[in-house]
């Protein structure tokens, strides 16, 4: 099943054509690496692979529903982060709790999310697409902020994401543990 | 849909912001009769349009707070992916909006009808008023909320953008209070109030999908 696909897409921002004819297409269980410097155009790839942004020309087409990981955190500061999460399960009809235990917050679930550390808030955001439970992960700079631990436990969700027949875009510079995918150099 | 509401209503009043067009509703009834004197049958002439004025900025207080943080934080963003049209965000914006602001306000012009010494049958029209008039006032601020999400002066330019649309609102409620008053005018209110309703959706669905870019 084709859960992702891009044909001859290209990108425009502030006037600028950050890439054109990008061809890809993603399968169940399918990963896709995007690197590239600094204001290439990953962020923005990203965004309009989940349909935030319009492409300047070309077609992307989604299969299923999409979960998106990218520097917002997107959960109310004043709750705690048991609570927070639960808000999205609930408008996807899923549960937090697995979610948590995966990205090792479950100790912390009481916390109003405010007070989380960079870390634990790129783990929240993670936690919040694993419980998504969308076939397709769109994640931006995942890696970012996370600790030898997390990232463990980024791979590992990524890994039984992909197993489980879910797909994977990932914008990174840093190294992913993304065995077999397409590597999309911007 | 009703989780949206929820999360509309708690942000409401947690943030505090609930209160805050309440008591400013209230200090402006408080110092009335400081600007105008203690002279009564005057301030129950005058008194029907300043409350409409407050009534007016009160909507004005939380503008800053009702689409830019979820702008800002990334909330909208995650909406429009779980497939939720920018228009229902916002009908549920405009909903959580008025119930926090209208029903408060139409409780807060009781004691601030007694400080200005409003005749009842002044009072009942003027709370006739509030409730025909705040939806519209909602949907206002609603409308200007979305178009200034993401720009950095967001409360000088709301209230030039705001002010002079509500004037319809403003003409027809204090008609209404004032010693001439008739039902003639409560009509026209609603009709204003419910042009302002039926376009808030859109236009601030519109602006939210805008400011996405």
């Amino acid at each position: 099943m084709t859960l992702l696909k891009l044909s001859g897409v290209a990108c425009d921002r502030g006037g600028r054509r950050l890439f054109d004819s990008l061809d890809l297409v993603l399968e169940a269980g399918g990963a896709a690496l995007v690197t590239g410097a600094n204001g290439a155009g990953k962020s923005s790839l990203i965004r309009l692979a989940a349909g935030l942004l319009p492409a300047a020309s070309g077609e992307v087409e989604r299969g299923g529903r999409v979960a998106l990981a990218d520097e917002s955190l997107a959960l109310d500061p004043k709750l705690g982060l048991g609570a927070a999460l639960a808000f999205w399960a609930r408008l996807d009809g899923a549960e937090p709790a697995p979610a948590l235990a995966a990205m090792g917050l479950a100790a912390i679930a009481d916390l109003p999310v405010r007070m989380l550390s960079t870390g634990q808030r790129k783990r929240a955001a993670l936690a919040r697409v694993i419980a998504s439970g969308a076939p397709l992960w769109l994640l931006d700079e995942p890696a970012n902020g996370l600790d030898p631990d997390g990232e463990a436990r980024l791979e590992s969700a990524m890994a039984s994401h992909r197993s489980a027949g879910g797909a994977i875009l990932a914008a990174s510079h840093q190294p992913l543990a993304l065995p077999g995918a397409v590597r999309v150099a911007l | 849909m009703s989780g949206l509401l929820l999360r509309e209503l708690r942000l409401a009043a947690t943030g505090g912001s609930a209160l805050l067009p309440l008591a400013f509703f209230l200090l402006v009834a408080t110092l009335f009769p400081f600007a105008i004197g203690p002279d009564a049958p005057l301030l129950a002439r005058a008194g029907g349009g300043a409350l409409w004025m407050a009534a007016l900025l009160a909507a004005l207080l939380p503008v800053d707070r009702l689409v830019e943080p979820d702008r800002a934080s990334g909330v909208l963003d995650q909406l429009a992916l779980r497939g939720l049209s920018e228009e229902s965000v916002a009908l549920a914006k405009l909903a959580g909006h008025w119930l926090s602001f209208g029903p408060p306000l139409m409780l807060a012009a009781l004691p601030a009808a007694a400080l200005i010494k409003l005749p009842p049958e002044v009072l009942l029209r003027l709370e006739l008023g509030l409730l025909a008039g705040t939806p519209g006032l909602a949907a206002l601020s609603l409308i200007v909320a979305a178009l200034t999400s993401g720009l950095r002066t967001t409360g000088a330019l709301a209230g030039l953008l705001m002010l002079p649309l509500a004037v319809p609102i403003l003409i027809f409620g204090a008609g209404l209070t004032g010693p001439d008053g008739n039902m003639g005018a409560l009509k026209l209110l609603a009709a204003a109030s419910l042009l302002l309703v039926a376009v808030a959706a859109f236009a601030a669905g519109a602006a939210i999908r805008a400011a996405r870019d």
